[in-house]
């Protein structure tokens, strides 16, 4: 089902999943990431939405505000966790660039960075994605400069719901319009030349359902408005049809073979009553309804011209490492990494 | 599909998980409608369950038996919206036309527009000039557009306003903002004012008070600090805007807080029924049940819940591992080709009766942890919700009908 992205892959260092609300965006973040470590390489997952996504993926105890490895690979590439908190990732930035420990302690006291996290336009996400940038730019000698090689190879970003998605992610050039000089003003236009560089793309996970693929669709429009990269379409928990076309066709219709159908039945040894028949036909026929109105969506989604790759529904969930390393498998090898 | 075999499936269904769960009681919808009592019903639930629609069903299903009803929808699918013929944002109740209003009812919808009542609010509790100013402002922007919070805020400061003027009905029915957690609606606005209350604020509307900077004085030495830091940071432009921001406003303060918490009193009042709705699913479920336990420690009045989506199952007598062994002999016998659709179909039932004990399961183990609350269940559609025809399906599941 995929078809050559519109960006050549080995450019891409930031992968922003999103999607509607509980559709598997954290889930295929982390599926993501332990695909890009399977590349032996080392790979940021972040999540900002304080919810302890990673860590209850992984089966690993609740993230800290440092990053810490939650996954290996066969190949010797790893998966390191973070959960960005804005109040720590304000602090660490005054430090960074200001060296401000000590007004940073009193900004704290005066509610200034409660303001500044929770209210003040913008700078919540400024903070959450300045976060990123930084270990983006990072070195494995931990400076922000020079040659040396990256602290991170791949970097995902486990990033809020399609309904969110374009205010936070185009919230860098309202700060950069809002704060027109000093220092907030030049990082939030760095943020955005990264975001808007070929270095970064914009995945969206949805279901087979109505909502969450209009919710795509209009991210997707927003998203290339605002100059980012949309990549791959993820559809997520498919469920294969149980009938084959043949039979599907004939049970939208109402046309299934009834009489023969209860002659195999009875041949079988059950007990084929009127009802039990009428019964099995209804099923039939809605489950060829619910398979019409999935491939509807599924043609809206192929109709956006993005690469489209397909995970299944996992019986038991996918809240275990084990699935998320099956997920990682059919992620690799539908061409996503 | 028609009505006839989804109400027979839907009661079919019913049925069954009420002899499994005979300690739930039925939440009797019917009953909740038609008492004149009942002016406001508020659908809770984590994102996605299926608030918005029960919400529009419930009105729908009250108007026609002879109330007249406003329902306060939140970001319906468009398909939805344009049944009940929402078809722009303007922040007033329209009538719904194509109902049946035999019994005396009526039926008004309108989609919240957050920021649209924002600004009313600012408008009406301010100066013309004062009003300007604020509306203008990119902190305030910011905060009627995007804050946290401000759209449970402003559907509660909507619930206000229709329970106002409420000559035009006499049943309210709002449904909540889609967020992850049920107990936003609840929490939201207060966040909200506490902010307002805040230390920060009090400091950045000092100096307007004060006639400049030296105001700040009264603070104490650290202030400076702060100033020249933010300053540094911000740029003082930026700075500037929130200064305004924040004292033009703060005239307004009180006044937000106390309507926040009239509108918090009128939930807890006799007339309000909450109503709950999850997807048969865990995590929903789990959200449901700090929900009813956070009603119950604040004393709102709960109706009952809505297990919402609960997978279908029409053909009974067959179990699950009868119907998969038939399908493997069928199979391979290398019948013909209507014995490969006999196979599939039984799968297919299978699967579908798998599914619905899960999630029977699911719903009896909050019932065990919830024993005396009521409980309603609404089968999946085979199709979305967006017309008048399924929104009545679902209301006679709701009301077991
Ligand atoms: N392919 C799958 N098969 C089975 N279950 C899945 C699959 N993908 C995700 N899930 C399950 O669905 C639920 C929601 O997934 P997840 O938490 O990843 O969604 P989300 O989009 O991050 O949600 P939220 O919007 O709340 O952050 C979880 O219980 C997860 O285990
Ligand atoms: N009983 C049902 N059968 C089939 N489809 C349903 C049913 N209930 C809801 N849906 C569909 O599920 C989707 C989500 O429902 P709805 O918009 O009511 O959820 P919500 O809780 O309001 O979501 P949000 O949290 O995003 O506001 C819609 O497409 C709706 O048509
Ligand atoms: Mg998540
Ligand atoms: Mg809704």
């Amino acid at each position: 089902m995929t078809s050559s992205p519109a960006v050549p892959r080995s450019d891409v260092r930031l992968h922003i999943v999103t999607g509607k609300g509980g559709t598997g965006k954290t889930t295929v973040a982390a599926a993501l990431a332990l695909a890009l470590a399977g590349h032996s390489q080392r790979v940021l997952l972040a999540e900002v939405e304080e919810r302890q996504g990673i860590s209850q993926t992984f089966d690993v105890p609740p993230l800290g505000p440092e990053e810490t490895r939650v996954a290996r690979t066969a190949s010797g590439g790893e998966v390191v966790g973070l959960s960005v908190e804005p109040k720590r990732a304000l602090m660490e930035y005054l430090q960074l660039f200001y060296k401000l420990g000590r007004a940073g302690r009193i900004l704290e006291k005066f509610g200034a960075v409660d303001f500044a996290t929770t209210i003040a336009p913008g700078v919540r996400d400024v903070l959450l994605i300045g976060r990123v940038y930084e270990a983006n730019r990072r070195r494995l000698d931990g400076k922000h400069k020079g040659q040396g090689p990256p602290a991170y190879d791949a970097l995902v970003l486990d990033a809020p719901p399609t309904g969110r998605i374009g205010r936070f992610l185009g919230v860098n050039s309202e700060v950069a319009d809002l704060a027109k000089v000093g220092p907030i003003h030049s990082q939030s236009q760095s943020i955005m030349r990264l975001l808007t560089s070929t270095q970064a793309q914009v995945h969206f996970v949805t279901l087979l359902e109505e909502m969450p693929v209009q919710e795509t669709l209009e991210a997707v429009a927003e998203l290339r408005e605002k100059g980012l990269h949309p990549g791959f379409v993820v559809v997520n928990m498919v469920r294969e049809p149980l009938l084959d076309d043949a039979a599907l066709e004939q049970a939208r219709a109402g046309r299934l073979h009834r009489s023969s159908i209860t002659n195999q039945l009875v041949e079988a040894g059950v007990k084929a009553t009127p009802g039990l028949v009428d019964g099995l036909m209804t099923e039939a026929r809605d489950h060829a309804h619910r398979v019409d109105l999935e491939r509807e969506q599924l043609e809206l989604l192929t109709a956006s011209g993005l690469p489209i790759i397909s995970l299944p529904a996992l019986p038991e969930g996918a809240a275990d490492s084990g699935s998320i390393r099956q997920l990682a498998d059919l992620i690799a090898t539908q061409g996503m990494v | 599909m028609t009505s006839a075999t989804a109400s027979n499936t839907a009661s079919n269904t019913g049925s069954k998980s009420a002899s499994k769960t005979a300690s739930a009681p039925v939440l009797d919808v019917d009953a909740l409608l038609a008492d004149p009592a009942t002016e406001i019903i508020v659908c809770c639930g984590s994102g996605g369950v299926g608030k918005t629609t029960t919400a529009a069903a419930l009105g729908l299903r009250a108007a026609e038996s002879g109330r007249r009803t406003v329902v306060l929808t939140i970001d319906p699918a468009r398909r939805l919206a344009q049944s009940l013929g929402l078809t722009e944002l303007d922040n007033t109740p329209r009538e719904v036309h194509g109902i049946d209003t035999s019994a005396g009812g009526s039926l008004h919808a309108m989609m919240l527009d957050m920021k649209r009542t924002f600004d009313e609010v600012v408008i009406a509790h301010s100066e013309p000039d004062k009003a300007e100013q604020i509306l203008a402002n990119p902190f305030y922007q910011a905060v009627s557009s995007s804050f946290a919070g401000t759209q449970e805020y402003m559907a509660m400061e909507k619930l206000g306003q229709l329970k106002s003027s409420a000559d035009d009905w006499d049943l309210i029915i709002v449904d909540t903002p889609p967020s992850r957690s049920a107990l936003d609606f609840l929490d939201a606005p207060n966040r909200l004012g506490s902010f307002l209350d805040g230390r920060f604020i009090r400091l950045m509307t000092a100096p307007a008070k004060l006639s400049g900077r030296a105001g700040l004085k009264v603070f104490g030495f650290g202030v400076q600090l702060v100033s020249s830091t933010l300053t540094k940071i911000l740029g003082g432009q930026m700075l500037q805007d929130l200064e305004t921001f924040v004292s033009a406003l703060e005239t307004m303060f009180g006044g937000f807080r106390e309507r926040a918490d009239v509108t918090y009193r009128l939930l807890s009042q006799e007339g309000t029924a909450f109503i709950v709705v999850a997807a048969p699913e865990r995590d929903a479920l789990r959200e449901a049940s700090f929900f009813v336990d956070r009603l119950e420690a604040d004393r709102m009045p709960l109706a009952g819940l809505v297990v919402n989506r609960i997978g279908q199952v029409a053909a009974s007598g067959l179990t699950p591992a009868k119907a998969l062994s038939v399908a493997e002999a069928l199979d391979e016998s290398g019948g013909p080709r209507s014995a490969t659709n006999a196979a599939g179909v039984l799968r297919l039932h299978a699967a579908l009766v798998k599914t619905a004990e899960r999630q029977r399961e699911l719903a009896d183990r909050f019932t065990r942890a919830h024993p005396g609350i009521p409980v309603t269940h609404v089968p999946a559609l085979s199709r979305d919700v967006h017309d008048l025809e399924s929104l009545r399906e679902v209301g006679n599941a709701l009301a077991g009908a």
